[in-house]
């Protein structure tokens, strides 16, 4: 994986004196918190329900055991013994007080992370394939390409004031495991007629409050221009996007506003102008980032045979487990979702012991999923069942991948100032209802995505159910929509009715999921049979 | 009646006016009529407590109940994480929200 050069760390490292600087002039009072809160925010630091959050870079989900080492401790010294990993493929911490934060900072920055650009209108923390350099079916691995936009977007000062946020994913497969085109910009690594290496350009996708799939603004961009595309899409953008209405800001409406065509064609314009400036990273910098993710000592002629013959491991083989692109190995996902826990949240011995275990079995690597589990990229088939016990041992042995318990979910209002009702609770309350294995495979591929409040950061617009909190009258209360999708076979949702209370929300679940094993053809998922049968058996079965 | 909340500033901790201090305990806060301006004006200068703002309450037999569910989660803690509410020990307290 990517390692810090001096100028990196010196970036980073300077970033941390300047916060210490500032929290010390806001807690002498020199700075007011309307002036301290956007260098705060610069620095991923809210304040929340509780308390001050504060949110960590994780650059396209890839982690080293060192550094998942340490996001553990610091969990234990400066929180609660916890985090929660995040649907940006991020973690946040929950209850960091204010003064331990440029301390905090700095133990990050001796593992080469930080919390820069985690929130502000700029390139927020770029997200990827969590099975990027492993997946059997990528064209190439997609990260040098997100490293490279990473370095190009850290303190780009023409975007340090975009708008509103961006987000950036990069994937390079066809089977899309970013929801890609759900992103301000979605790239995918494709090759041409010639074989030559690009980037197909998607612009203009997001979920919030105005759900759009982003449109494709160009189908190859040479790998050595990709960066000066980039640009050009982000200074049209930054050029019209809108100001005066947060609502309005994001990319997503500007070309909805003008149009495709016309953003294309102005992007193109200002992209001819860009390739004369010379402002491309030179070749041998994309060469340099590559050589750190050239493929792990992957030994050979190992054992293929799995011994099956523990059903509980059995299930969980068959369940998290797909396959790696070298053979005797496989790609391994660690559930964040026990039934009835918290999605997302690890505690920091949970943290440490994923640590220990990417160093044994992944060559010390590991991934944050947006679906908020951990993957260890490169395990030996021979070794799994030695790894599924001590998972299992640590509450984290849960088979569930894709089925309707592992379901994303956000903060919420138990913890967000944003929210309007609570994720959490509800996420509990189904994983409890569908807690039986054989009901949850039989259920099959089965997303569920829910959010607190209309930003979306659960995702409920890609949910093949999707739930949505809103508050009415002082009550929470949840809106169920069915057909979404953050694959390659990306969709919206669309609303079934009017809400439900919280228990109301899981009977209605279960009633849709009648509904799909009564009317599937074989192998269809929930998500295929509506789109087959459409809303209106669902609908009868819900409010009938 | 009006209450006071807030952060504290070095901790981020969910505080509520006393009358006197801030507290964390909801229980302990105080009707501040038509004070709350002046009161967090106040206590913002001298950095007593961050992001104050005043709120409906009532006072209940149980004690002082938030009038809005997002700030009697506030008052309590993460519904779904009681051990560390405000009531660590009481396994139904996270209905007190609703």
């Amino acid at each position: 994986m990517y390692q810090y050069d001096h100028y990196d760390q010196a970036m980073v490292d300077a970033r941390v004196a300047e916060f210490r600087g500032q929290v010390e002039r806001r807690l002498s009072g020199e700075l007011t918190e309307d002036q301290f809160k956007p260098l705060r925010l610069k620095n991923g630091l809210y304040l929340q329900l509780h308390a001050y959050m504060l949110r960590v870079a994780i650059p396209y989900g890839t982690l080293s055991s060192r550094q998942m080492r340490l996001l553990g401790d610091i969990a234990d010294k400066y929180d609660r013994g916890y985090g929660h990993f995040t649907t940006r493929q991020n973690l946040q911490y929950n209850w960091i007080k204010l003064e331990q934060t440029p301390d905090i900072l700095a133990d990050l920055a001796t593992v080469e992370m930080h919390a820069i650009q985690t929130s502000g209108n700029c390139i927020r923390n770029i997200s990827s394939d969590q099975y990027a350099g492993a997946a059997a079916d990528e064209l190439v691995d997609p990260r040098p390409y997100a490293e490279l936009l990473r370095q190009w977007s850290s303190f780009h000062p023409e975007f340090d004031y975009l708008p509103r946020k961006f987000k950036f994913a990069v994937i390079a497969s066809e089977t899309d495991r970013a929801a890609m085109r759900l992103h301000d910009i979605g790239i995918q690594i494709v090759a041409n007629a010639a074989g030559e290496i690009g980037a197909k350009f998607h612009v203009g996708g997001g979920m919030g409050r105005t759900p759009m799939i982003a449109p494709v603004i160009r189908e190859f961009v040479p790998a050595l221009q990709m960066i000066s595309y980039a640009e050009a899409c982000l200074r049209v953008y930054n050029r019209y996007g809108r100001r005066d209405n947060k609502y309005k800001a994001r990319i997503k409406i500007l070309i909805h506003e003008i149009g495709a065509d016309e953003y294309r064609r102005q992007v193109e314009e200002e992209f001819a102008h860009i390739l004369t400036l010379g402002l491309e990273p030179p070749a041998a910098e994309l060469a340099r980032i590559q050589s750190f993710f050239a493929d792990p000592s992957f030994e050979a002629e190992l054992p293929e045979a799995i011994d099956r013959s523990d059903p509980d491991f059995a299930v969980w083989l068959d369940q998290n487990t797909v396959a790696h692109k070298h053979p005797g190995y496989t790609v391994v996902t660690i559930s964040l979702k026990p039934i009835g826990g918290i999605p997302g949240d690890a505690s920091a011995d949970q943290m440490r012991l994923m640590a220990d275990l990417a160093r044994d079995y992944s060559f010390d690597e590991l991934r944050v999923t947006h679906t908020q589990n951990i993957v260890l990229p490169h395990v030996k088939k021979a070794d799994l069942y030695a790894l599924w016990q001590m998972l299992e041992g640590a509450g984290l042995g849960s088979a569930n991948l894709d089925l309707i318990s592992d379901i994303i979910a956000c903060p919420g209002l138990d913890y967000c100032s944003l929210a309007n009702a609570r994720s959490i609770p509800l996420a509990q309350k189904i994983s409890a209802r569908f807690a039986d294995m054989d009901r949850q495979r039989d259920l099959g591929e089965l997303k569920v995505k829910i959010s607190g409040c209309i930003n979306a950061c659960g995702h409920h617009h890609a949910g093949h159910i999707g739930i949505l909190g809103v508050d009415r009258k002082g009550t929470e209360n949840y809106q169920l929509s069915f057909g979404g999708s953050e694959a390659a076979d990306t969709s919206l949702a669309q609303i079934t009715g009017p809400g439900f209370s919280e228990d109301g929300v899981v009977d209605a679940l279960e009633k849709a999921t009648e509904v799909y094993l009564a009317q599937r053809s074989d192998g269809e998922r929930f998500l295929d049979t509506y789109r087959r049968i459409g809303m209106a058996p669902f609908k009868e079965a819900i409010y009938g | 009646m009006k209450i006071l909340t807030g952060n504290d500033l070095k901790t981020g901790d969910v505080v509520w006016w006393d009358g006197q201090d801030w507290s964390r305990d909801v229980n302990d806060a105080v009707d501040v009529g038509a004070e709350a301006d002046a009161i967090l004006a106040r206590e913002d200068a001298a950095l007593r407590v961050n992001a104050g703002y005043a709120i409906d309450a009532q006072r209940t037999a149980d004690g002082v109940r938030p009038a809005h569910i997002k700030d009697r989660i506030r008052a309590l803690g993460p519904t779904v994480r009681l051990d560390f509410s405000l009531k660590p020990a009481d396994t139904d307290i996270s209905g007190w929200v609703l």
